[in-house]
C-alpha cells in the first residue's frame, strides 16, 4: 500500500474571481513508503501547493488524499494527527521561530502532540542532533542564531514530531554551498536512520540527483513525469524544454555526445560520470 | 484563506472615472457626500441615486462588486432604521401594545429611516467607487497634493502620505506572510480553534511574534533601500507622473456642480415631500 496516494486532486486559487487559476489539476499519484522523492518543476508549477495537500493544510477542490490508506478529508479524521504524521517544512522555515529558546521552539510540535516532559526533551535532543544543533545552542534565543542555524533549528522543530513522512520545501534555498550540503546531508541521514519517506522540493537538480531515489516532475499544474532518477534524467532534453535544468554533469555528457563521443548522456552524478569516462576510454561499447 | 480578503479594493480599468485626477476624484467624492445629505426630499435624493448609477455604469465596475461593499454595514443600517422608526415622534402609522407600553411607529419615523438608510448605503457606494477606481498609490498622491497647503502650518504632509503609501503597499505582503506563518505553525500541530479565550490568545503568540519580527525586518530593509537611493523626504522632490488637471477633470467637476445645484434647487422648490406624506 502506498503511504501517500492522491486521486484526481485539484486545487483552485481565488475561486470565483477574475484571477481564478488551477494551481494543481487532476493529480493522481502513489508514493511508496521509504522513498526519497525529489519534486522538481518550474516556479508556479504547483509543487508547493501539492505538498500542502499531503498534511491537510489545503483542502482540495476535488479529488482525494490518502495517507497510509486513510482518506484525510473523511469524517472524524483529526487533521492534527495527520500533521504529526506528515511533517512539512515550509520555504524559509526560519521565519516561523518564535519561542524564547531554541529548545522550546523545537519542543513546540511535540508539546502540541501532548507528550510528557521526558519524551519531549528526548525528542528535542534527538532532533537537534539530527540537524547538527549543538547542546549549547539549545538554550539560546532563536533570534541570536545565524541564518543557517535558524534554518536547521526550524527543520528540527518538524523532525521532533518524528513524522513518518517528511516533506521539505526548498530547505536549502538561500544558503551558501556549505550550508546547503550540510542541511541535505542531515536530511539524508535522517532518511536512512529513520527509514521515513522524504519528499524534497528543490530547484537544484544536483541536490535531487544526489539524494533522491525517485523524481516527480511538475509543469503547469500537472505531473508530467514520475519515475526513478535514472529514468527521469535520461529524458534530459524534455526536461530542458520544460524550462528545467539538468545536473551540470549531465549537460557535460550531452555535450560530449553531441561532439561525437559515444558516451551515455543520462549520467547524473559526478561518480557515474567518472565511471562512464573510464568505461569509454577502455573502449566500451556505445550505449 | 486570509489571502482572499480584498483590501484596498482597487478594481483596475481604463474608464473615464479611472482616468480622473485622484485629487479631483477625492473632491468630487466629498461633494457627493454633501449632496447626499443636502437632499431633503425624495426627488432630490433620487437624483443623487441616479447620478451614482450613471457613475457606476461609466466606471464599468460590476454592480455585484459595488453592492458587496454594503454587506458589512448592513447591521448598522438596520439598527439606525429601527431606532429612527421607533423613536421619531409624529403621526402614528400604527400602534402596538406590548405589555403596558404603547409602541408607536410614526410616518415621519419611517420616512427618516428610509432616508437615512439610503444615504448611508450611497455614502458607502460613493466612497467605494473612489477606492475601486483609484489605485492606493495615486489615492495617497492625490491626498498629499490636496493637503499640501497644510505644509504652511508645518504639517509633515509628504511624510504622512509616504507612511500611508508604505502601509498600503505592505498590507498584502503582510497578509501573505501571516498566511504562511499560520500554515507553518499548523503544520507543527498548533491549535487555534479549541480552548477558552486565554488559551486562544496564547495560541496567537506563535503567529504574532514571527509576524512582528518580520515586519521590523522588512521596515529595516526598506529604510536601508530608501537611504541607498538618497531619499530625504519631500523637500524638493519631483514626481515621475505629474498630476495635472485635464479637460475631463474640469468637465466632471462642472457636471457635479450642476447636479449639486439641481439637488439644492429641488430642495427649495419641492419642499413639501419630506416630512409629510411619502406614503
Amino acid at each position: 500500500m502506498p503511504i501517500i496516494r492522491t486521486e484526481h486532486l485539484k486545487y483552485v486559487y481565488s475561486e470565483g474571481s477574475p484571477f481564478e487559476k488551477a494551481a494543481i489539476d487532476d493529480i493522481t499519484l502513489d508514493i511508496e513508503e521509504g522513498e526519497f522523492v525529489g519534486v522538481i518543476g518550474p516556479t508556479g508549477s504547483g509543487k508547493s501547493t501539492l505538498v500542502q495537500h499531503f498534511n491537510g493544510l489545503l483542502k482540495p477542490a476535488a479529488g482525494k488524499v490518502f495517507i497510509d490508506g486513510q482518506d484525510i478529508w473523511g469524517k472524524k479524521v483529526d487533521k492534527r494527527s495527520i500533521r504529526f504524521k506528515v511533517g512539512l517544512v515550509f520555504q524559509y522555515p526560519e521565519y516561523q521561530l518564535f519561542e524564547e529558546t531554541v529548545f522550546k521552539d523545537i519542543a513546540f510540535g511535540p508539546t502540541n502532540m501532548g507528550l510528557n516532559k521526558d519524551e519531549i526533551s528526548e525528542r528535542v535532543y534527538e532532533a537537534a542532533d539530527f540537524v547538527g544543533i549543538s547542546k549549547e545552542l539549545l538554550s539560546k534565543s532563536p533570534f541570536e542564531l545565524s541564518g543557517g542555524q535558524k534554518r536547521r533549528a526550524a527543520i528540527a522543530g518538524v523532525i521532533a514530531m518524528r513524522p513518518s513522512i517528511l516533506i521539505l520545501d526548498e530547505p536549502a534555498a538561500g544558503l551558501d554551498p556549505r550550508g546547503r550540503e550540510s542541511i541535505l546531508a542531515h536530511i539524508r541521514e535522517y532518511h536512512i536512520a529513520r527509514k521515513s519517506t522524504v519528499l524534497l522540493v528543490s530547484h537544484s537538480m544536483e541536490d535531487i540527483a544526489r539524494n533522491a531515489t525517485k523524481v516527480l516532475v511538475m509543469s503547469s499544474a500537472k505531473i508530467v513525469m514520475y519515475g526513478s532518477v535514472n529514468d527521469i534524467f535520461a529524458q534530459s532534453t524534455s526536461l530542458i524544454k520544460m524550462g528545467l535544468d539538468v545536473p551540470q554533469v549531465t549537460r557535460v555528457f550531452m555535450g560530449l555526445r553531441k561532439s561525437g563521443y559515444k558516451v551515455d548522456p543520462s549520467v547524473y552524478t559526478v561518480e557515474q560520470g567518472k565511471a562512464e569516462i573510464i568505461r569509454y576510454i577502455r573502449g566500451g561499447q556505445d550505449r | 484563506m486570509i489571502k482572499d480578503i480584498t483590501l484596498g479594493q482597487y478594481f483596475p480599468g481604463s474608464s473615464l472615472i479611472h482616468k480622473l485626477d485622484p485629487c479631483m476624484k477625492i473632491i468630487l467624492s466629498i461633494t457627493y457626500m454633501v449632496m447626499l445629505f443636502s437632499a431633503f426630499n425624495a426627488i432630490s435624493l433620487a437624483v443623487a441615486i441616479v447620478f451614482m448609477f450613471v457613475v457606476t455604469l461609466i466606471s464599468r465596475i460590476p454592480l455585484k462588486m459595488v453592492l458587496r461593499g454594503i454587506k458589512p454595514i448592513l447591521p448598522i443600517i438596520i439598527l439606525t432604521s429601527l431606532i429612527n422608526a421607533f423613536y421619531v415622534p409624529g403621526d402614528a402609522l400604527f400602534k402596538l401594545h406590548v405589555f403596558s407600553f404603547l409602541v408607536v411607529i410614526s410616518v415621519q419615523g419611517v420616512e427618516l429611516a428610509v432616508f437615512m438608510s439610503v444615504r448611508i448605503m450611497f455614502l458607502i457606494i460613493g466612497t467605494s467607487m473612489l477606492t475601486y477606481t483609484t489605485s492606493p498609490i495615486s489615492l495617497t498622491d492625490g491626498l498629499e497634493r490636496l493637503l499640501s497647503p497644510l505644509k504652511k502650518v508645518k504639517l509633515p504632509v509628504h511624510e504622512l502620505s509616504m507612511m500611508m503609501t508604505i502601509a498600503l503597499r505592505f498590507i498584502p505582503t503582510l497578509i501573505e506572510e501571516t498566511d504562511k506563518i499560520i500554515s507553518a505553525q499548523k503544520a507543527r500541530g498548533a491549535d487555534f480553534e479549541s480552548g477558552n479565550i486565554i488559551r486562544r490568545m496564547k495560541a496567537l503568540l506563535p503567529i504574532l511574534i514571527p509576524l512582528f519580527v518580520s515586519a521590523f525586518r522588512r521596515a529595516e530593509e526598506l529604510a536601508l533601500a530608501m537611504d541607498c537611493r538618497c531619499y530625504k523626504g519631500g523637500e524638493g522632490r519631483t514626481r515621475m507622473k505629474q498630476l495635472q488637471l485635464a479637460r475631463r477633470d474640469y468637465l466632471s467637476a462642472t457636471v457635479m456642480a450642476f447636479v449639486l445645484a439641481g439637488v439644492i434647487c429641488i430642495n427649495i422648490f419641492v419642499p413639501k415631500l419630506y416630512g409629510s406624506s411619502l406614503f
